[in-house]
């Protein structure tokens, strides 16, 4: 029932923001407070069902709803959580209520909170569901109603190119839907039960083998878009760059852990036959995607459209987790879901405020200096860099570490020689991490505040600066405005401390999420 | 024991945050009755976490904060406290252990991974305990040290608690009872050092430093991260004492494997050929930086970790080949080069990178013990070294040797206190250096006569495990079996051209150390004043700092009289003499020419690719950096032309078949009535024919 709860709450307040403005919260102010509170409030709820999970008992699914909905093909109305989402919905809650917060002081540009706030529940709505659903048609429902607000949040409060990035994101992501919803309907069909705790429990019997080969390849080329993999991830730099705030994090936070989850939780349970078949090529791919996406980063001007790029690195890990087809490498990817999930929500924050502040996202435009300039939130984003590029003691760390360790002795059906040079090339990718994130924050923390008055810029610069930015050209290091740059705000500090906090704990004591996810994982398999 | 050990750790690991968070705060509590400071400059005092309002903001600030009386600079109580109590602790930990030898270990929680658990747990033997100790020594002595040297910062409060957050990590490195926390400690100590090396960020050559030190530091470890997982998978456990006690069972291939893969994460943090280029660029960094993490602390881990995973290379005894190899060239080479170099603190990370050689040389030739010694020694006399050089750069204003000469007379703390540590690191009995150095050679010179099988007895402070162990009956719900230590083979380590080839390095070595440390010395100390500034020895609390320093450089050598294979041995110790003389005779004749002049003079035309340390840096940038940026640029390029070309190109196909299939919905019902007449006719046809 909790669950119900957890989801009424925000669709509630969602329609209520359907009452005309003269009627109900007049004000912009008044809307984005009833948004936070809305959303303060499901956080509640997710947290006291945290509070009621049996945590010895992680493998089984607890807290369950199951009502019959369309009794004529089946289908069910089946929420519930195990380990293996319960991080996810927390995660969840928690992000969205961070982002009202956020919001509170830093709307985006675009106004409109009445709408910007009913899309932001809406969305959360879609979002809880999705991790909670336990019927493939209620699932994929939830993975649907994602979409939509998504879209319009970039399409109205984006960027210059908001329209083409939208338009990318929804057609891009919907054909991946299409055929996610034909692989599942394949193994209903087939299977004939809807049921996700059903199906999961056969481990893959009564299918047959050709069956689970496709309805694995259509249902992980739907979750791949969204997770994004190598090579379907070009909406995500684009959606990313032009997306707000608000929707940047939720994009990164949760929207790309519905692919892996999905695989985790749809695709590897209910075709594992199809999965060994598939699962060096997803390897193939992860790995790929890692080495990639880093080069990409690497070359990379603006600071949105790198931190895009890694999420295609961080989430290759994740893929490389699961194409293991081991216990320890699906807990990798729910590790590295949720580290990534928490730093790069923080990364895109701070984006967003480098953004608000310096009225640019551009690596060679800001120029650097800014620890003298912004000291507080230069740290902060050197903080979440070193959290992203994988320093053990942070979160982002044990995900990349385990997802190696998985690829180094993968299931016994798969090619152990391809997996070992898969984590090879992993390892080599983490490198790359470290190099793109040092090459920012060395770009824009480190060096001296490029002078506001130009003739005397360019005329005795430095030394060590002009050999330092041998390609600035002087009307290039130009809109650095004089005045001193604005310090973080009570609500900037709200919003981020509890991300820095949970970076610091699940990386310091990684037990907290591995404890929870490590039973069902091996249920998953089949295992005690 | 354990308590006591992960307090050692704990209390500087907290005194980081604490630091970070309350440093400047506690500033304000213990002087704010005294002395109420002005708005603006509790803004400045309140910005000093993370940089330096007080810089940024010159008209608004007009003095700079004065750096407060040590007992009331909340940093450095915040700092020093910690370290120090850590300090006792470690010897304490010591002392039980020299008392009692014989491993300790305890777990605090076993964290399931799906496969391997993690084991988060401490060891403590005599290895631990001593390299321990000698840890907490340095850095509470470059604590104490930075709160003179650093007092002017204004991110002093970042820099104590980055110093803390190091220290914490290097001691997690060296209590570690499990493979993953030693890497987790091993890894935060380089994202420490990458932060003080770029301590002054303001200026790009440091910012720049500090990434090449982290990304190649990182290269490494990236191998040594793969060796533990080799290791650990093969084990079937991450401890450390279960993975020795599993060696025996392990194939050969993975054995060497793991060795090295491990070995790269060795010469990245140790400096070694051929990740070495990143230590004479991190001399950017704080003098007491150069003095703690690159030269007495954290590029021994690297030396330290072999010591403690010794038996996995024992039998890998091609893995020890190459750790021969690569110190032999490491050593000569940065030897070489330290010849050559104009800065003084240049000079001495060369002789850092040589040293650590030295002690991996005496690792691959099977005498541990002695390369542990030699690791105290060094830590000891190298630690002494910066910090006594950190005295000089305050004096004269400037590192370069050029700028120095007849500063003995001015400041006599320094010049003595740095003259045993220059005797130190040349090996001139009865120094320190000298001891541990002779132990190193006679064990190579034993390798190479005799096939080495030179590691018997131990020390104290060896790792206990080498010798038999007596058989632990299994608790009933032990999780760890009982340590039997086999090794396979404890004879011929490594083969005989290995060990001749070392033999030949170190003495060679022997006379390039004796030779640049003499230039160094003359050039600093003697002949005429060079400068312009005033010679006067530095604040009271960085010059004694120095001096208590020079005591355990002095003395430490004798500790070692109680093993056999410490003791100087009557040839290798005469032999080492006689070179050390002769390459310090020959720097001396060299400079006496002209005190004036550099003696690098002598080099002639192989001085400037000395100086450059034979290129290297330049070739890495030829073969990897700038492919690297190149490859980047096309990825990105590639990535806008084909694969977002193909989305968006499908996007226009599709919109183009749209148009296509469009022409024939024209709004025509002529068209459309003829479509229907077809359509009607083709089925009625269909109907007829296949009826």
């Amino acid at each position: 029932m909790i669950f119900l709860l957890m989801m009424a709450v925000p669709l509630a307040g969602a329609l209520a923001m359907l009452v005309p403005a003269d009627r109900f919260l007049p004000g912009d102010a008044a809307v984005r407070r009833f948004g936070a509170g809305v959303s303060g409030a499901t956080l509640l709820v997710a947290v006291s069902a945290l509070a009621a999970f049996d945590f010895g008992r992680s493998s089984r699914m607890q807290l369950e709803v199951d009502r019959s909905w369309a009794p004529a093909i089946g289908l069910r109305f089946h929420l519930g959580v195990d380990g293996i989402s319960l991080p996810l919905v927390a995660l969840t809650a928690l992000l969205t209520f961070l982002c009202f917060l956020y919001t509170l002081r830093h709307p985006p540009a675009g106004g409109r909170a009445r709408l910007l706030t009913a899309l932001l529940l809406v969305l959360e709505v879609g979002m809880l569901g999705t991790f909670t659903a336990l019927d493939l048609v209620l699932f994929f429902v939830f993975f649907e109603v994602v979409l939509i607000p998504m879209y319009v949040v970039i399409a109205v409060w984006g960027g210059p190119a908001r329209r083409a990035a939208a338009y990318k994101f929804i057609l891009y992501t919907l054909l991946g839907s299409g055929l996610l919803l034909a692989g599942m309907l394949l193994v209903g069909a087939e299977a004939g039960t809807l049921d996700m705790t059903e199906l999961a429990a056969r481990h893959g019997s009564g299918l047959a083998h050709g069956v689970q080969v496709t309805a694995f390849a259509l249902m992980g080329l739907g979750f791949a878009v969204k997770a994004p993999m190598w090579p379907l991830h070009t909406w995500l730099p684009d959606a990313h760059t032009e997306a707000p705030t608000v929707g940047s994090v939720l994009l990164a936070g949760v929207l790309l852990k519905m692919g892996t989850y999905g695989l985790v939780r749809v695709a590897l349970p209910l075709a594992p036959d199809g999965a060994r078949v598939w699962a060096p090529w997803l390897g193939l791919l992860a790995v790929i995607g890692i080495v990639y996406g880093s080069l990409a980063c690497l070359a990379q001007r603006d600071l949105k459209r790198m931190i895009a790029y890694s999420s295609v690195g961080h989430m290759g890990f994740v893929l490389l987790g699961i194409a293991t087809l081991t216990p320890v490498g699906v807990n990798a990817a729910l590790f590295g879901n949720i580290a990534h999930g928490l730093i790069t929500g923080l990364l895109f924050f701070l984006a967003g405020s480098v953004k608000d502040r310096y009225g640019t996202g551009d690596l060679n435009v800001l120029g650097g200096g800014m620890l003298t300039s912004a000291p507080r939130l230069a740290s902060i984003l050197t903080f979440a860099s070193v959290a992203s590029l994988g320093l053990p003691g942070l979160a982002g760390f044990w995900g990349e570490m385990l997802a190696l360790l998985g690829a180094y002795s993968p299931h016994a059906d798969l090619p152990r020689e391809t997996f070992v040079t898969f984590m090879a090339v992993g390892a080599l990718g983490a490198v790359l991490t470290a190099a793109y994130f040092l090459r920012m924050l060395a770009k824009i923390t480190h060096g001296r505040t490029p002078d506001p008055i130009e003739p005397a810029a360019a005329a005795p610069a430095p030394s060590e600066g002009s050999a330092a930015r041998p390609a600035l050209t002087p009307p290039e290091r130009a809109p650095i405005p004089a005045e001193p740059i604005a310090a973080l705000t009570r609500y900037e500090y709200a919003a981020w401390t509890p991300l820095i906090a949970l970076t610091l704990l699940v990386g310091l004591w990684p037990k907290t999420l591995l404890a929870v996810t490590t039973g069902p994982v091996r249920a998953l398999f089949g295992g005690g | 024991m354990i308590v006591l050990a992960s307090l050692v750790a704990l209390l500087p690991f907290g005194a980081a945050f604490a630091g970070m968070l309350l440093g400047p705060r506690l500033t304000r509590a213990l002087s704010g009755p005294r002395e109420p400071r002005r708005t603006e400059e509790r803004q400045a005092v309140a910005g000093q976490i993370e940089a330096g309002h007080a810089e940024a903001r010159p008209a608004e600030a007009p003095r700079p904060p004065r750096p407060p009386h040590p007992l009331r600079n909340g940093p450095a109580l915040i700092a020093c406290a910690p370290v120090a109590a850590s300090l006792v602790l470690a010897a304490i930990v010591a002392f039980t252990v020299w008392r009692d030898p014989g491993p300790r270990t305890g777990t605090l929680a076993l964290v399931q991974t799906g496969s391997v658990p993690i084991r988060v747990g401490l060891q403590v033997d005599g290895l631990s305990a001593v390299v321990g100790l000698m840890v907490c020594c340095v850095a509470l002595a470059v604590h104490v040290y930075s709160v003179s040297y650093m007092a002017e910062d204004p991110r002093y409060s970042s820099y104590a608690a980055f110093i803390s957050m190091f220290t914490a990590a290097m001691l997690l490195v060296v209590f570690a009872g499990d493979l993953l926390l030693l890497y987790v400690g091993w890894e935060v100590m380089g994202i420490c050092s990458y932060f003080l090396i770029g301590h002054h960020w303001e200026d790009r050559a440091n910012s720049r430093a500090a990434v090449k030190a982290f990304l190649v530091t990182r290269l490494g470890d990236v191998g040594f991260l793969l060796g533990i997982l080799v290791l650990g998978v093969g084990a079937r456990t991450f401890s450390i004492d279960g993975v020795l006690s599993r060696v025996a069972d392990l194939p050969d291939a993975t054995l060497t494997a793991a060795a090295l893969l491990l070995l790269a994460g060795v010469a990245g943090k140790s400096a070694q050929f051929p990740l070495h280029t990143w230590l004479p660029d991190a001399m950017a960094g704080p003098t007491p930086i150069s003095a703690l993490i690159h030269a007495a602390t954290m590029v021994a881990a690297g030396v330290y970790v072999v010591a403690r995973l010794y038996g996995v290379f024992l039998n890998a005894p091609g893995a020890l080949g190459v750790l021969g190899v690569v110190a032999v060239v490491s050593m000569v080479g940065s030897a070489l080069a330290a010849l050559a170099q104009d800065d003084l603190k240049r000079v001495l990370a060369y002789s850092t990178i040589s040293q650590l050689a030295v002690m991996a040389a005496g690792l691959a030739v099977g005498a541990k013990t002695a390369a542990i010694f030699h690791l105290l020694a060094h830590g000891a006399f190298k630690a002494l070294l910066f910090l006594a050089a950190g005295c000089v750069i305050v004096v004269a204003g400037s590192n370069l040797l050029a700028a120095y000469g007849g500063l003995r007379r001015g400041m006599p703390i320094t010049f003595w206190s740095m003259t045993a540590g220059f005797a130190a690191l040349a090996g001139i009995p009865p120094f320190s250096g000298w001891f541990s150095k002779d132990s190193v050679i006679e064990a190579a010179q034993h390798a190479a006569l005799h096939g080495g099988d030179s590691a018997s007895t131990a020390g104290w402070f060896a790792y206990t495990p080498l010798r038999e162990y007596p058989l632990r009956t299994p608790g009933a719900g032990g999780a760890h079996p009982a340590p039997v230590w086999t090794y396979r083979l404890v004879e011929p380590v490594v083969p005989a051209s290995v060990a001749w080839l070392v033999y030949l390095g170190l003495l060679v070595t022997v006379v390039l150390t004796a030779a640049y440390a003499t230039r160094a010395w003359l050039m600093t100390f003697f002949g005429e004043p060079r400068g312009t500034y005033e010679i006067a020895d530095p604040p009271r609390i960085m010059s004694w700092t120095v001096a208590a320093l020079a005591v355990p450089a002095t003395v430490l050598g004798f500790f070692g009289s109680g093993a056999s294979e410490l003791r100087p041995h009557l040839g290798s110790a005469l032999l080492g003499v006689v070179l050390a003389g002769l390459g310090a005779a020959a720097a001396f004749l060299v400079w006496n020419r002209d005190p004036a002049a550099d003696p690098a003079r002598a080099l002639g035309r192989a001085r400037p690719m000395l100086a450059r340390a034979f290129y290297v840096d330049e070739l890495y940038a030829a073969v990897i950096v700038r492919p690297a940026e190149a490859l980047a640029r096309h990825v990105v390029i590639f990535d806008g032309r084909r694969i977002d070309g193909a989305v968006t190109g499908a996007g226009r196909g599709a919109r183009w078949l749209g148009g296509r299939l469009r022409l024939q919905v024209n709004g025509n019902p002529q068209t459309y009535l003829t479509g229907l007449v077809a359509g009607v006719v083709v089925i009625a046809a269909g109907v007829v024919i296949f009826r």
